[in-house]
């Protein structure tokens, strides 16, 4: 690819506009989704193509860009998706969190709270949150239009009289501003309370499926719930094996064929930070604090 | 010891080394040229150019050798380059009537005017392979014959002017761009169509055999089959008039399909259109059974609840790289989902053994 023969960030200042536009009408109907005309990227649909576009149309030259995957900087996907935009946009690129203006993710939110200077893309499979309960388009437009979320309930309903718990764990379903039901990306449930009040811009993007849709900052995001079944973020019962964090989000690590495991934070720059202050975890090599 | 998994980058840069080798094989075997492709995988070609939706033979050629032969890979070769490509305007519509034709069938009429013309088809050959291809150095030339002067028009005009065809009132209209504008249901006609023509060519081959078999069942005759190549005239804002600025190869198939009537229309023959980029007739076909399929609103007819029927379902799924894409993605890391998902499993089992213990204990 010669990089000259494209425009800054890769997509056409026309199509960067419309992106825009769309994402604008987003920030004003929290929790709606636009239907925008998205573009074949040199990416697959699914794998990020909807929060590419995001970012390269939110992306100027003085920005510092992150793109992480399952929390991590280092995971193939993100490490793709920043060499793009290394390429395309010539921007600087970061993994600290702190020193990003944009991030681009795929199924986290950062630990570490993200601040008015901030703008966090989310990459979305499936923009829909009634998909799975109603297949049709046309339907799940005319039941958001008419706040028709009965079957939404039904279904979370349904999952704590079978199973005694709703049986959601990740990409679980939010209200925004009191009006659109929205899914938040598959995001684990961990992550829904970071959605609410949070102080940067919050963009999403589905390319394949031609949608964007945003929570501008101090938004109140509800994960849907019952009153004697609140809802509850949860994660492994166990501290980070690294750094000793407690409330930090885990992956769980298959350490031997004999049932060996550790736990780790998934955010790799978090755990990274928080060594580098010092803090130790149960599997921490002796004397790495320093 | 776990050490986190670092080198995502170098991995990546290793496996595209190592694919750059694989697509070039045994490097004492001569290397394809985009030529050979271009000239000796015609069919390949059009069907990236149809799917592709980029009229263009050398990069086809080129993306398919890219692909390793991996046409659906080649076809989003030609799509992500396709999208980055400045629009200059609008051509004016192809006009088939006076396409120079290469194959011309109808299955309706056994002479039409303008004649039956076999062209270069697989029909009737015998499915032998042919092991002197093996050896080199053919180049077989076929008989040749000055092209009929005389002109071919459209057989379905001809049952148009008795009366017996559905009209097809001529319309002005821009029809919408796919590719400019986000997919909206209800999608009318010109949309579903263009969204066919750069379908994949086995989905609606699939969906065009599952009405035949029943499900949404209108019985098709293949009205004419036309193959040719067609001028494309553009007008030049300068200039104030249209030019040809150069022509490309269609395959157009109508269909005629027998329609008993309904409340609003008096029995007669109604239409399936199918037109494709390159010489391409399997999806052309397809595309025009698809397309008489989908019309059952419009036409009165009941809905079966047949997936041809259901142009949700079919728009939605029959773009090969939106699916491909989509499908593919699951490799990639889902492991903070997973992990979800290991203590959800992990809380309910807890849950339910206490409860079973409880049950016991009582």
């Amino acid at each position: 690819m010669s990089e000259a023969a494209y425009n800054f960030a890769y997509l056409d200042e026309a199509t960067k506009r419309m992106i825009r536009r769309a994402l604008l009408k987003g920030l004003a109907i929290p929790g709606y989704q636009v239907p925008f005309a998205s573009r074949e990227m040199p990416m697959p649909y699914g794998w990020g193509t909807g929060g590419v576009q995001v970012t390269a149309a939110c992306l100027t030259p003085e920005d510092c860009l992150k793109v992480i995957d399952q929390g991590a900087d280092d995971t193939t996907n993100a490490v793709s998706i920043r060499k793009f935009f290394e390429r395309t946009a010539g921007v600087a690129t970061s993994e600290h969190t702190a020193a990003a203006s944009v991030i681009q993710t795929r199924h986290r939110i950062p630990e570490q709270a993200l601040t008015e200077r901030q703008i966090l893309v989310y990459q979305v499979p499936i923009p829909e949150p009634l998909r799975f309960l109603e297949p049709r388009e046309s339907e799940t437009r005319k039941m958001h239009a008419l706040e028709e979320y009965g079957l939404m309930h039904v279904k979370l309903y349904e999952d704590i009289a079978r199973h005694g718990a709703i049986a959601t764990s990740y990409a679980y379903p939010v209200r925004v501003e009191g009006r659109y039901v929205m899914d938040p990306s598959p995001i684990p449930k961990f992550d829904n309370p970071k959605l609410g009040g949070m102080a940067a811009i919050q963009l999403f993007g589905a390319g394949r499926e031609q949608r964007i849709y945003a929570v501008p900052p101090y938004t109140r995001v509800v994960s849907l719930d019952f009153e004697d079944h609140p809802f509850e973020a949860s994660k492994a019962a166990h501290d980070c094996d690294l750094c000793g964090a407690a409330h930090s989000y885990l992956d769980e690590v298959i350490t031997d064929d004999k049932g060996g495991r550790m736990f780790v934070c998934s955010d790799t720059d978090f755990c990274a930070m928080r060594r580098a202050e010092g803090h130790v975890g149960r599997l921490s090599p002796k004397g790495a604090a320093a | 010891m776990y050490v986190a998994t670092k080198g995502g980058e170098r991995a990546i840069d290793a496996a595209h080394q190592w694919l750059a080798e694989e697509r070039r094989g045994d490097p004492s075997a001569p290397e394809l040229t985009i030529v050979q492709i271009r000239e000796q995988m015609a069919l390949a070609v059009n069907r990236v150019m149809a799917e592709g939706s980029l009229y263009d033979r050398d990069l086809a050629a080129l993306a398919i050798k890219q692909a390793r032969g991996d046409l659906i890979e080649a076809i989003f070769l030609i799509r992500a380059y396709r999208t980055t490509l400045p629009r200059f305007g609008a051509s004016q519509p192809v006009d088939t009537d006076a396409m120079a034709l290469s194959r011309r069938i109808s299955a309706t009429f056994k002479d039409a005017p303008g004649g039956q013309v076999l062209g270069p088809t697989f029909d009737y050959t015998h499915r032998l392979l042919d092991f002197t291809l093996m050896a080199e150095g053919e180049a077989p030339q076929a008989a040749r014959k000055p092209a009929d002067p005389a002109p071919a028009p459209h057989i379905l005009q001809l049952l148009d002017r008795d009366g017996l065809m559905e009209p097809l009132p001529a319309s002005d209209e821009t029809p919408p761009d796919l590719t400019r504008e986000p997919l909206e249901m209800p999608a009318d006609r010109p949309l579903r169509l263009q969204a066919l023509a750069r379908g994949d060519e086995g989905f609606v081959l699939s969906m065009a055999y599952s009405t035949q078999r029943g499900y949404g069942r209108t019985h098709a005759f293949v009205g004419e089959l036309r193959i040719g190549t067609c001028a494309v005239d553009m007008e030049i804002p300068e200039l104030g008039f249209a030019i040809e600025i150069g022509e490309i190869e269609l395959t157009e198939c109508e269909t005629v399909n027998q329609f008993t009537g309904s409340k609003t229309e008096p029995p007669q023959f109604t239409r399936g259109y199918g037109l494709v980029m390159g010489q391409s007739e399997r999806k052309a076909i397809s595309m025009s059974l698809v397309d008489r399929a989908l019309r059952w609103a419009e036409l009165g007819e009941d809905d079966m609840g047949a997936p041809a029927q259901d142009a949700e379902f079919v728009l939605y799924h029959c773009d090969n790289i939106q699916a491909t894409g989509f499908l593919e993605h699951i490799k990639l890391p889902h492991y903070v989902d997973f992990q979800s998902e290991l203590e959800l499993i992990r809380k309910l089992r807890r849950d339910a053994g206490a409860e079973t213990c409880k049950e016991a204990a009582e």
